[in-house]
């Protein structure tokens, strides 16, 4: 067997693995859902008129906000999914299952692999459950175009890639679930310093330049420009610049870590 | 497969691991025929684990030559993993997925044909006992379960050398003997056996070849018998009621070690059964007539105490002979 072929079968039966364990266990990503739909709705039905007012130069108004936040709160999804893909991957190397695999002669990677993409595969649903929720309370795209909606979710796919590859990275060297549960905090506590919820120009001078050059405000920036058609700029190019990086660097920062001796 | 019957199962020499200054292996030399169950003997923290580790491909060793199935485990750990099947001393199963999702899970990663996993799986399920057992998740599973059902997911590759980590340890008497007999059946399919064990009874019961690591070298090798006749303690032991008999007895009878608390008189010996005819002989040539007899073989705990002794050795001793009383 080429090593390409042994590479997507065995990536494929670990991917089957990951998600078995995503269905019999759903109460972790249901938990993580849990964020970004609670704040969904505190911004929009308790902070909404006053944050529109500021949005809208005085006159409040909610449906505005609504289409103000979702963009955030859909990458914000992303971000608390990767928590879950931090700690199964931690709770996973400290199982004896994962020593076995690595006697066996089977792709090294393909157990990582299988995680990634079973982390992209469990983004992109939460996404779509949180969307729906979104458009369940009054989300509306404006004059999205069919092209549009496909940048919109390859931007999130790569995100969650990118996002994925750091959070796998975090697993690996965390000791065990609390560790790693700690060290992807920030992909949950980022989205709140972005200009996910006010607008960057809101923002002190001195935090401002923090805020929008971390990887989510040009992300969100971005999916903000395909869904409802605000200027998008040079966010676009920082969006993708900021996904490939990630994605490169969490995927060589994984690949090392794995490949050394366990303890 | 390269490996014949001339080249072992497994072969090391000088084989080194340390950990920072701390060394856990210090030069061991291994040697595993083919179709043979090898014990690596020793107590906790001897290195035992580590050793398998090394073999397995699991870590690297710092030193030595190793050959594993006819491969060396640093440079060609694929030849060496498609040919060994490794069930750790911590269970090595999923424990949220269930015994049959676990195997088929082994199935699908040996790369069998649907079909084939089934059947594969089925046929495992049920020679360990595990069909009923089979639609709930591993982590319901009591411990002798768990290592059942870890040691039917090493078989489903169809191994030629297994290694087994403490498969005992942890286990109720009767699971115990459960998988003990399940090692023996390995052997009738070929297959090679390299287990660890601080049991010396398990090494006593299994192994063709023993090897007693100590500090991180190799006390002491070989088969059980030849490892028991280094240290002295095989004796005859007569016990009196009547302490004028044991007076007699002693007079009569040189060779032998005194115990007059006791009333007992031991003579050395072998306990094979000439020997003890021959013994039988003497005591009614010299009108001797002992209340009890008891022969006493020196057992691996001899051995394994005086080899890895430490300062209070004789209170070991006493021990080793409290058990066999």
């Amino acid at each position: 067997m080429s090593t390409l072929s042994l590479a997507v079968r065995d990536s494929s039966t670990m991917l089957r693995r990951n998600l078995l364990h995503a269905r019999r266990y759903p109460s972790m990503t249901l938990n993580l859902l849990l964020t970004p739909v609670m704040l969904l709705l505190l911004f929009v039905y308790v902070f909404g008129d006053t944050m529109s007012a500021g949005l809208a130069g005085g006159t409040p108004d909610r449906d505005v906000y609504i289409a103000y936040v979702v963009p955030g709160l859909l990458l914000m999804t992303i971000g608390s999914t990767t928590i879950g893909t931090a700690v199964s991957v931690a709770t996973d190397m400290t199982e004896g299952i994962v020593a076995r695999f690595r006697t066996m002669a089977i792709h090294r990677g393909s157990v990582i692999i299988g995680h990634v993409l079973g982390s992209v595969l469990q983004c992109i649903a939460s996404v779509v459950f949180v969307g729906a929720i979104a458009v369940a309370i009054g989300f509306r795209s404006t004059d999205a175009t069919a092209l549009e909606w496909l940048a919109a979710f390859g931007l999130l796919v790569l995100f969650a890639l990118a996002l994925t590859w750091l959070a796998v990275g975090m697993g690996l060297v965390s000791p065990n679930a609390e560790g790693a549960s700690n060290n992807a905090m920030p992909l949950i506590l980022l989205p709140l310093l972005s200009s996910a919820f006010v607008p960057l120009d809101a923002m002190p001078g001195w935090f401002r330049p923090v805020a929008e050059y971390q990887p989510f405000t040009p992300a969100i920036e971005t999916l903000r420009g395909l869904l409802l058609g605000t200027e998008i700029g040079h966010d676009g190019w920082l969006a993708v610049a900021w996904c490939v990086g990630l994605v490169v660097l969490g995927y060589l920062w994984s690949k090392a870590t794995f490949n050394r001796d366990p303890r | 497969m390269t490996t014949t019957t001339d080249t072992p199962a497994i072969a090391a020499t000088g084989l080194r691991k340390s950990y920072g200054d701390k060394t856990v292996l210090d030069g061991i030399d291994l040697h595993v025929p083919e179709g043979t169950v090898f014990a690596l003997l020793g107590p906790n923290g001897a290195g035992k684990t580590t050793a398998v580790k090394i073999l397995s491909t699991l870590i690297t060793a710092d030193a030595g030559a190793i050959r594993v199935a006819g491969h060396d485990p640093a440079a060609d750990a694929d030849a060496v993993r498609a040919a060994i099947g490794v069930t750790g001393q911590f269970s090595a199963v999923d424990n949220l997925i269930t015994g049959e999702e676990n195997m088929r899970l082994m199935a699908d990663l040996h790369h069998l044909p649907r079909g084939e996993g089934r059947r594969v799986t089925a046929e495992l399920l049920a020679r360990f006992d595990l069909t009923d057992a089979a639609g709930r998740p591993a982590a319901t599973y009591s411990g002798g379960m768990r290592r059942r059902l870890d040691i039917a997911m090493t078989l489903v590759g169809s191994p030629r050398i297994i290694f087994l980590d403490e498969p005992t340890t942890g286990l109720d008497p009767r699971s115990r003997h459960n998988m003990w007999q399940i090692i023996r059946e390995l052997l009738t399919d070929g297959v090679t056996v390299f287990l660890t064990t601080q049991y010396l009874e398990e090494a006593d019961e299994l192994a063709d070849g023993i090897a007693v690591l100590h500090g991180g070298r190799i006390a002491a090798h070989g088969t059980a018998a030849e490892l028991k006749r280094l240290v002295p303690g095989g004796h005859v032991r007569l016990r009196f009621e009547d302490p004028g008999a044991y007076e007699r007895a002693a007079g009569a009878l040189r060779e032998t070690v005194r115990d007059d608390q006791a009333l007992t008189l031991q003579i050395p010996s072998d306990g094979t059964q000439r020997e003890l005819r021959a013994i039988l002989d003497w005591l009614d040539a010299a009108d001797v007539h002992a209340d009890t007899l008891t022969v006493h073989t020196p057992d691996l705990d001899d051995v394994f105490f005086a080899l890895t002794a430490v300062p209070e050795k004789s209170e070991n001793f006493d021990k080793s002979e409290e058990t066999v009383r």
